[in-house]
């Protein structure tokens, strides 16, 4: 019985560790390789980014700010991060997962379309 | 003046669409936005064989705590032919996303207790619950008080716009009585999955088309399909200008322990950011 108390000791200090570190790391590590290396297959279609526009009027101004500005903890759309580091595939894949530690929801109920729409907004911002 | 401080500032707060699945009895692993308040109307009307007419209804305030957090309170009601309207209770729900990844399929922990008695909103159907139950006036249900706790295990997935979720139910009645056990599944789909590059009102994309099948599993002591009710039935909901959805669903009896036909309506309304809301509002 001693034995079982002690692995169930062991068993929660190592998954609050891990939990700790996953939370810690930058979301975009995260990523794999093969959601990275996604391209965005409504990439150049000026449609694309007036659909993204109104879906993230209702989704994402909320919180992002009506022109994604950022909003007191919540950060802008248009930093350096998300405009030049990230690409279209590790948006895909933050959007598809969420931060869910860090307040960031899973927008996975949006059909892929719909994402694909808002990455193509997101990403016209840098213009 | 507390009225209006308290108002005001959810009529200013912006609209969000909630993008809800058409689903009234089964839960799916999306929860609600963090900060954000839905509240919705949730209504049903059925006519079982041998007894009356009635209307049952639920007001619902769900809101994000966190991300993987969603809390839920609920007032129940109804209404019979020939009988009487009454206030039946309430329920505090609480579901949790113990993953904090997508997956193939994703689990969710759900706790509820409810303090009712004559309830007929049929939010789930456990054990043996049926057409028999609805033959008791409301008088002498209402004496009969169920504090009961209900624990769900809820499994959904999301692929090419499909949602497909299955629950499965076990409730407790807090007084002495055996674990009771049900289940619901569905499915759900938008009727376009590109969203439109203008603003529009009808598209095909701002409506939902599903499928929503459940039922009870009897008790610990009788578990089965044998003196259970069954329910099939599509459902369909549109997101509607302003933020509101709006959503409808026929459920069929598959057997004669049911009631025949389920009529389902439901309204809903969501606040983004509630209390960022009310601190702008303090900040003037």
């Amino acid at each position: 019985m001693r034995v079982l108390g002690r692995m169930a000791r062991l068993f929660v200090l190592l998954a609050t560790a891990s939990t700790l570190l996953w939370a810690g790391t930058r979301w975009i590590q995260k990523v794999p390789a093969r959601d990275h290396e996604r391209a965005n297959p409504m990439a150049g279609n000026p449609d694309a980014v007036m659909a993204g526009q109104l879906l993230f009027a209702d989704h994402c101004a909320q919180c992002h700010g009506e022109h994604a500005e950022g909003k007191g903890k919540r950060p802008s759309l248009h930093s350096d991060r998300v405009q030049n580091e990230a690409t279209p595939g590790d948006l895909h894949w933050l959007l598809v997962n969420g931060s869910l530690g860090r307040g960031m929801p899973s927008w996975s109920k949006l059909p892929d379309q719909q994402l694909w729409q808002l990455i193509s907004y997101v990403k016209s911002l840098k213009q | 003046m507390l009225a209006l401080a308290t108002v005001v500032p959810l009529l200013a707060s912006t609209t969000a669409r909630a993008q809800e699945r058409p689903y009234f009895i089964t839960y799916t692993h999306e929860m609600e936005e963090p900060g954000n308040l839905e509240i919705e109307f949730k209504g049903v009307t059925g006519k079982p064989p041998a007894a009356n007419r009635f209307a049952g209804a639920n007001l619902e305030f769900e809101y994000g705590m966190t991300a993987w957090w969603t809390s839920e309170f609920y007032l129940d009601g109804q209404s019979t032919a020939n009988d009487s309207t009454i206030f039946t209770g309430f329920k505090i729900e609480n579901r949790v996303r113990p993953l904090m990844r997508e997956h193939w399929i994703n689990p969710v922990l759900y706790v509820e207790f409810e303090d009712t008695s004559a309830d007929k909103s049929l939010r789930e159907v456990v054990g043996h619950d049926g057409v028999p139950d609805f033959a008791t006036p409301n008088s002498v249900a209402r004496a009969d008080k169920e504090r009961e706790m209900e624990l769900k295990l809820i499994l959904s997935s999301n692929f090419k716009g499909w949602n497909v979720s299955e629950n499965i139910i076990s409730e407790k009645d807090l007084s002495n009585k055996p674990w009771e056990f049900g289940y619901a599944l569905a499915a759900s789909r938008p009727l376009k999955l590109a969203a439109s590059a203008h603003k529009c009102t009808f598209c095909a994309e701002k409506f939902m088309g599903g499928v929503e099948m459940y039922g009870g599993l009897g008790d610990r002591y009788s578990f089965g399909t044998h003196l259970t009710s069954q329910y099939l039935g599509p459902s369909m909901n549109w997101a509607a200008p302003g933020g509101m959805t709006l959503s409808a669903s026929t459920s069929f009896g598959l057997n004669g322990y049911s009631i025949p036909r389920l009529y389902r309506f439901g309204v809903s309304y969501e606040i983004p950011q509630l209390l960022g809301n009310f601190r702008k509002a303090g900040a003037r």
